[in-house]
């Protein structure tokens, strides 16, 4: 049966008894309007979900049965937590009555509306939200290619990689050292870099305390910075060492067979070698000209619309949302006010101004987290932090608050993950 | 399969008349009508929506009450965590509407 039945005849029924509302989309005149959402990551799955509730017919294309979720990957890196705490499937979204198509879009035709998908099915949509998450750029870093990729693992989508990283960490040597290159920004995760050292250093401390974690980074400056610092202090000695961009720590090439990352001065070895490369907005992004010349997708502030093409709306990682950073937080808080404007948008009413909110917590060890927090609203064309709310916890907190932090972290993982796959 | 409740009910904006749709049932508490949301709303149920987890479920509680807790963060009256930083980003009428929209549908 499809659940997604009732709600629509109600909205048409209630339509017809509301003589005060107009339709101004012909497609809803006629029957639920149809949106097609690419990807079922935290931001297509969430959006997915509430479009439905609208009682629009929404059909979520996403090749993979499971997804695996990113947060909190760096725990199983860790050895902490089980790949399994990180799967979800479609099901309860399929319940729901959302039609799965599983497979890859593969085109997208912007003037006929519609998706092609790898079968060579066409999908035609009144309304499309694409929500395709990133791709790594494998042409950025001279000597990282997807096959160097599995001598020095990204890691950066959850899944294989994740799991090859952390075996290459077991089946290193105590007093090995371990390198971790962090790219320039916008990319996925800002403090996810500096997460994953805290707890790969947490994994040295007890497994193998002679080991080094040395973090080469693009940048001069990264979230939480004030925070992780001093908790790496504390917490891990001398064992981690930061070394930004004006000290030389710009990774400029690596050698894959011989674990080297070559930066402006000087080349350093690694025992177990993590590159976390530039990113673009996936493939299907930038194929149907919805990114810019970035890779990212420019989209309007209050209906997530791009900026390339009327009634495509872009959420997640592959759009460009102003002071947002990437996280799987804001990309469910962009695709419930999204769901809202196409839902509204269909009916022929107008999108309001939406506000959105942003939590990340990282662990430093898994009884110490720190978070950092906005809130945002369109301004001048962008979403953009409010002035006065938001910022990070609190350099002087007590061992006490850590550790609650650390533990509503969990919280917030299990919240999230059941808003979305449960 | 999940009950389906037959309900239904109307939520006004700016006077026009903006939903009709049937209310949830069980299994993910926290999906419900997006369309009528007040700005900022839907984003709170990312950490306030299941129950069982260490942060508070918002729905056993009244909308005075989110309200009261919103403008005692906002002041620094109530000590959080998290909720000092994200209060501050809401004015006192988004509060109490965000309170009211998160309080029905229990
Ligand atoms: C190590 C790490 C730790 C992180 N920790 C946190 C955290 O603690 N908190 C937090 O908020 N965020 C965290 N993040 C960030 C978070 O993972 C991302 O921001 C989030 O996954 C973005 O969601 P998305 O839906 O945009 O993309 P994704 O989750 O990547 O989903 C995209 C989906 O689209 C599908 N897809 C792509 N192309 C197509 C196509 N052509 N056709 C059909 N389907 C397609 C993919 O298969 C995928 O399922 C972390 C990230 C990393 C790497």
């Amino acid at each position: 049966m499809n659940l997604s039945q009732p709600s629509r005849r109600m909205v048409l029924a209630s339509a017809a008894a509301t003589a005060a509302v107009t339709f101004a989309s012909p497609a809803l005149a006629q029957g639920a309007a149809r949106v097609v959402v690419i990807g079922g990551g935290y931001a297509g799955a969430t959006c997915a979900r509430f479009l439905q509730r609208e009682g629009l017919e929404v059909t979520l294309i996403e090749p993979s049965a499971s997804y695996i979720s990113c947060p909190f990957s760096n725990a199983v890196i860790a050895g902490l937590r089980d790949m399994a705490q990180q799967s979800f499937t479609y099901e309860a979204i399929e319940r729901q009555g959302v039609r799965i198509a599983r497979q890859a879009a593969i085109r997208i035709d912007r003037a006929a509306r519609n998706v092609t998908l790898a079968d060579g099915s066409v999908l035609a949509y009144d309304r499309l939200v694409l929500a395709p998450g990133i791709d790594m750029r494998f042409d950025a870093l001279p000597g990282y290619d997807m096959a160097a990729s599995e001598r020095l693992p990204h890691a950066w989508k959850a899944g294989p990689q994740t799991l090859l990283l952390r075996a290459q960490l077991e089946a290193m040597e105590d007093g090995g050292t371990v390198i971790i290159s962090a790219p320039a920004n916008p990319f996925r995760c800002p403090p996810g870099p500096y997460e994953r050292a805290s707890l790969i250093a947490h994994y040295l401390k007890t497994k193998k305390p002679r080991s080094k974690l040395l973090i080469l980074d693009t940048k001069d400056a990264f979230s939480k910075q004030g925070l992780f610092t001093a908790a790496w202090k504390e917490l891990y000695g001398d064992m981690v060492e930061w070394v930004g961009l004006s000290g030389g720590g710009k990774v400029v090439e690596v050698k894959a067979d011989e674990k080297i990352f070559v930066t402006e001065f000087g080349e350093h070895r690694a025992d177990v070698g993590n590159v976390i490369p530039p990113q673009r907005a996936g493939r299907i992004a930038i194929e149907s000209g919805i990114a810019d010349q970035t890779g990212w997708c420019p989209i309007d502030p209050v209906t997530f619309e791009a900026r390339a093409q009327a009634g495509i709306h872009v959420i997640g990682d592959a759009a460009i949302a102003g002071g947002m950073p990437k996280s799987a937080f804001a990309a469910n808080a962009q695709a419930k006010a999204c769901a809202q404007a196409v839902a509204l948008m269909l009916r022929g009413a107008q999108a309001p101004e939406p506000k959105l909110i942003n939590t990340c917590y990282s662990l430093v060890a898994p009884d110490y987290g720190i978070s950092v927090a906005g809130v945002y609203a369109p301004a001048k064309g962008l979403l953009t932090d409010i002035a006065g709310a938001g910022g990070v916890s609190p350099a002087n907190a007590s061992r006490a608050v850590r550790a609650a932090e650390a533990r509503f972290a969990d919280g917030w993982y299990k919240t999230i993950t059941s808003e979305v796959f449960g | 399969m999940r009950q389906r409740k037959t309900a239904v009910f109307a939520l006004t904006i700016g006077g026009a008349l903006t939903a009709l749709l049937p209310l949830s049932g069980a299994q993910a508490q926290s999906l419900r009508d997006v369309s009528a949301a007040p700005a900022g709303a839907s984003a709170c149920l990312g950490c306030h929506g299941a129950r069982d987890t260490s942060l508070p479920a918002l729905s056993p509680l009244s909308a005075a009450d989110i309200e009261t807790a919103m403008e005692q963060f906002r002041s620094g009256a109530r000590e959080a965590t998290l909720m000092t930083r994200i209060a501050k980003g809401f004015t006192p009428e988004e509060s109490k509407a965000i309170a009211a929209w998160l309080s029905v549908a229990k």
